[in-house]
Order: structure tokens, then sequence, then C-alpha cells
């Protein structure tokens, strides 16, 4: 699973924005979208944000590119001197609007719900403890809207609750309000705010398309009283016009469909206001008739971004994540400890998920346990001294967890060990439901710092190392088992 | 402005007791509606019909800045035309709706919530999930 880091990035001078930068934290974030939680890239200092994966846009770009440079280069001459220089004229405005479209859909915020900030968070559990006697306690909540009962849910990663019609993409890793579907061909969730966009897009790119497809097929017919057919057929851009037209126009027609009967492609795909599902179902927030919904959907007010990926972060302010440097407003330590209390425990159980993922150590066949059983001590060099090399300063415990990643061959613990590797960095979020943030000084960060502060085969006591770990039992599981991993 | 910064220097060194989220209310769609169901906290800080004309105000704000009528159609239909480069010169009418909000806000909080010992946060603060309502301390029973 391809996780959101920005890699190793050159610092940004004094100065100046780290513009080039996709996402990636800097030393001193300044802009919030350098701490934004979810899986986007943003450019252009915030301007611009895209999803993580943008291969695919990348390829629609070139495709229509492609397509309409064909056009233009081989077909307008003729059919401009020969009918009329309306065609490329109209051509040229289709074109520009489609390009505009595609960038407004693929750039902007879809309507993404910021997450709770850790007040909110606790206030909400508290609420959701408070309310059911069984467990796990009841995480949806019911509503009744235009008569429709509809089921909220809790998003685990953003933890709130989901407003309806809401949705958490995966790929994005964020809450969309009202999304449609995550499109790869834009680059982009769909979602509130940039639907209209997306929409116009298909709409004017499917109008594009039938129109050069015309036009070159009336080019080809044309010159193929003159020069043969086949030859006209070798410099038009046919093929690729023919494939997508039904693709597109195709899109569009569902597409129309779903803003007239005011659905989305999630709800429309999982079947929630079907009939099929019950007599009585049907869909809360169409208007009625067909010219408002399109209304509503096209030229409805557009809403603000929720996320103010562009303003500066004070250090009052609340974030998502525990704050890095450290800036107590004492205001929210009381909370701030609370969290971290929560957190620490969820830090011990993803860190147990870890040991889970990590079965068996795949480069040494002796497994490195400690304290409980001093007699394995010795082994302890092997994996030192393989991986001193590789050994960087270490100021924190994310810089070891890195260095395992590189030793580690398998996948999945490189997933998990990047995971370790995030949260120890007080970054963003958990690709599991629960999220982690580190408390300060993890008792698991000792262990690898010691480790590896000791690249030669000597080796002190290891029983002292882990003396305050070996207090509690779950701590001692988790060392043992990180260290277990580190001889990987 | 300055006033406002006073304001905050001084909240900042009160200590804050509890903070209260008033949840959004779904009842009628998707329309950003909070509840107006009066908190427990509150009850000795704020009556009860001040706040829920509050919240009231403030609902009835957001209906209009989401109001589908005449005039955010003509809104649409000229943003459309000009591939949506007016809004770089002009502002979305929930945009100056919003800036209303804040305006009303920072007025509410001035005149009746800081007296109280409270402090309203702008929901968009919060995603327009929650008004955010922080009780601090009560130092000075100014009552």
């Amino acid at each position: 699973e391809p996780r959101h880091s920005g890699g190793p990035c050159p610092p940004p001078a004094d100065g100046s924005e780290p513009a080039h930068c996709p996402g990636h934290r800097s030393r001193s974030p300044r802009k919030k979208w350098q701490v934004f939680p979810g899986r986007n890239r943003f450019y252009c200092d915030g301007r611009i944000m895209m999803a993580r994966q943008t291969g695919v846009f990348y390829l629609t770009l070139v495709l229509i590119l492609l397509t309409c440079g064909l056009f233009f280069t081989f077909d307008c001459p003729f059919l401009a001197s020969n009918l009329t220089p309306a065609i490329p004229a109209v051509g040229g405005v289709l074109f520009i609007f489609v390009m505009g479209m595609l960038f407004r859909a693929s750039f902007s915020d879809p309507g993404i719900l910021p997450r709770a900030t850790p007040d909110e968070a606790a206030d909400l559990e508290r609420q959701i403890d408070s309310a059911g006697c069984s467990r796990p306690p009841p995480r949806t909540r019911e509503v009744l809207i235009n008569g429709q009962a509809v089921k909220l849910k809790y998003c685990f990663t953003c933890k709130i609750f989901r407003p309806p019609r809401a949705s958490h993409c995966s790929l994005c890793d964020n809450c969309v309000e009202r999304f449609d579907h995550h499109c790869p061909w834009v680059g982009n969730c769909v979602g509130r705010r940039n639907y209209r966009f997306f929409y116009l897009f298909i709409l004017s790119l499917s109008l594009l398309t039938v129109f050069i497809f015309a036009f070159v097929i009336t080019h080809v017919i044309l010159r193929s009283n003159q020069t043969g057919f086949l030859g006209a057929l070798k410099d038009s851009p046919v093929v690729v016009c023919f494939f997508s037209i039904w693709s597109i126009v195709g899109l569009s027609g569902f597409h129309t469909y779903l803003i007239s009967s005011n659905q989305t492609t999630n709800e429309d795909i999982k079947g929630s206001w079907s009939t099929k599902r019950g007599k009585d179902n049907y869909n809360p927030y169409s208007y009625g008739n067909i010219l408002t919904n399109c209304c509503a959907a096209l030229c409805g007010p557009l809403p603000p971004s929720l996320i103010d990926r562009r303003g500066l972060i004070q250090s009052g302010t609340p974030q998502t994540v525990s704050q890095s440097n450290g800036t107590s407003n004492s205001s929210y330590a009381s909370t701030q400890l609370h969290s971290n209390m929560c957190d620490q425990d969820q830090c011990i159980q993803s860190t147990k998920f870890v040991l889970q993922a990590a079965t068996t150590p795949l480069l040494h066949s002796d497994p490195v346990v400690l304290a409980p059983l001093p007699g394995k001590t010795t082994t302890l060099g092997g994996p030192c001294a393989y991986l001193a090399p590789a050994q960087p300063s270490l100021p924190s415990c994310g810089g070891d967890v890195l260095m395992l990643r590189d030793a580690a061959v398998d996948s999945r613990c490189h997933h998990h060990l990047h995971l370790h590797h995030h949260h120890h960095h007080h970054h963003f979020v958990s690709p599991e439901e629960t999220p982690c943030a580190t408390p300060q000084g993890a008792l698991p960060c000792p262990a690898h710092l010691h480790l590896h502060h000791q690249p030669h085969p000597a080796i002190p006591s290891p029983i002292a190392l882990y003396d305050p770990a070996s207090q509690d039992a779950l701590h001692e599981d988790s060392v043992r088992g990180l260290v277990k991993l580190s001889s990987v | 402005m300055a006033e406002t910064h006073s304001l905050q220097d001084m909240r900042q060194q009160a200590a804050i007791t509890a903070k209260v989220f008033i949840q959004r209310d779904y009842s009628s769609g998707t329309m950003c509606q909070f509840q107006t169901k009066f908190p427990s906290e509150l009850e000795n800080r704020i009556d009860k019909q001040q706040f829920e004309e509050t919240v009231r105000a403030l609902n009835n704000m957001y209906a209009e800045a989401e109001k589908l009528g005449s005039q955010s159609y003509i809104e649409g239909c000229l943003a459309c035309l000009t591939a949506y480069t007016v809004f770089l010169c002009m502002e979305t009418h929930y945009e100056k709706v919003l800036k209303k909000i804040a305006k009303y806000i920072q007025e509410q909080n001035d005149k009746i919530y800081a007296p109280r010992g409270l402090l309203l946060t702008d929901p968009i603060e919060r995603g327009l999930r929650v008004v955010e309502i922080t009780i601090f301390e009560d130092r000075s029973l100014t009552r």
C-alpha cells in the first residue's frame, strides 16, 4: 500500500517556500497544507491539490492533447480552407473549455472534511461510550431526513460522524462531502465542490470527441475523393476518438441521470435509494423535479474549501496531529494528556499489530530475545553489525525504523514499519482504524537507540537496557518484538 | 481588531474549564444547521433563550448561504460562462455570508458571551462540524 511520505526533500532555504516539495513536512511548517493528514499532494504552495497517484491523470492529458493536436494539425487546415474556418474556432473553444474544466476538477479541493481536533474527538468518544451499554459501543447514528431514515457512520480515521452523503476515500484517506467517486483519470476525488467541474469536463469532452470524430470523418471522406481512403485515414486520430466516444459519452449520460435524480455514484452503486431495498425507500435529497435537481447540482452555490490549506499554522490552533513543536498552550494540556494516554494504549496496540505482521525473521535464523532470557545476548552483535553501515545519526526513533525498512525485505513489514516511522514523526495517519499519535518518549525507542549505538559486537547487558521495559508486560512484549524485527 | 487581541489574551490567561460542542443537525438534509438543544454545561452561565437565539441566527445565515434562489443561479451561470474566472475578482455568495457570520460571532462574543466567561468559535474553523463553546473558569462574577 503506497504511503504518502514525500521522500527526502532538500530543506528549503530561509524564507523560500518549498513549492516543489509535494506535501513534505519541512523543518518549520508554516502553512497548513504542509501538515495535512490526508494522502494528497500539494503544489504551488498549496494552491493545487491532487491525489497521490497522478499517473492516469497525465495519461488523460496526453490523450486529449494528442487527439486535439492531431486534429488541429492535420485536419483543420483542410477543413478551414475547404469548408469554413469556424470549425477550428469552435474546436479551439471546446478544447480550452475542456482543459479548463479538467484542471478545475483535478486541482481543487473536492470537499474534504477536516479531521476532528483532539478535543472534539474526545468529546465524541465520551458521548459514544456513555450512550450504549453494549460492547462495542454503537458507532452509528440514525437521523430522519425528509422522512427517510439515514444512518450516519463514525469515521475512525477522521474521528467524526460523517455527514449524510459523505464518504471516506481510502485512496486519499480523507472524508469527502457528497462523495461521488475517486476518479483516477482526473487524479482526484469527485465530491461536492468539484462535481460540477467534473460533469462539465466529461460533457464538454464528449462534445469535443464527437466534434472531432465527425469532422475527421468528413475530412477523410472529402479527401478520399482525392487521395484514397486509407491514405486519408492514417493521418487522423480516428481510432482514439472512436473508442473514447463510447466510454465518455456513456459516462456523460450516466452522470446526467445521476444529476437529474440527485444521487451520487456511490449511492447508485450501493443502491441506497432504490426501491429494491424497500417499498418506501426513496431519495430524501431529491428536490422532486429534474430541473431543480440539475440546477442545484450545476448552478448551486459553491461552498468554500473547509481545509484552509494555505493558512498559516498558529501555535494556539489545535491541530489534528499532536503538536510537534510542543508549544504548550496550557489550555489544551488537560485534553492533550487524556488523548495522549489513550494514544499510548493505541500505540501499544498497533505495535503489537506490527509484531504479528513480522512473524519470522527473514535473514536471521536465531530470533534475538532480550531481558527475560539473557542467554542469547551474543546474537545481538549480528544484526547490529549488519545494520551498522546504514546507520545515520539517530535523533529519534523514526530513523531507526527507516533503517529497518531498508533491511526488511517483506513488503508487509515495509508497510507496518513505515507506519511506525510515520507515527514516530508525529505525522499523520494510520492506514488502519487505530490512529496512533506517539506519546513523548515511547518506550520502544530507547531499545532501538541503544541497539544501534553499539555497532560492534560488544554489547552491554541487555537486562540493564531493558529494565524500564520489563516493568510493564505489554511494553516488554513490544520491545522484544521490535528487537526481533531488527534481526530481520 | 485590537479589542479582539486583548480579549484573546485575557482568555488565554484564564483556565479553560470545559469545552462544549454543538453538533450538526442533519434532519433537514445536508444543509449546514446546528442543533439548538441547550447543553447542560451552560446552564448556570447563560440563559437558554439567548443561546437558542444565537444558534438560530447562525442557522438562518447558513441557510441563506446555501439557498437555491435566482441569485445563486445567476451567479452559477455567469461563472460557468466565464469558465469560473469571474471568481478571481469577485467572491462567491457563500463567502460573503461567511464573512457576515464571522462578524456576527465576533459581536456575540463581545456583547454576550465574553462577559459570561464563554467563547464561541466560528464553525468554519472547525470545518463546519461543530460550534465550539469554550467555558472559562469564573474568576470574577461579572453579573
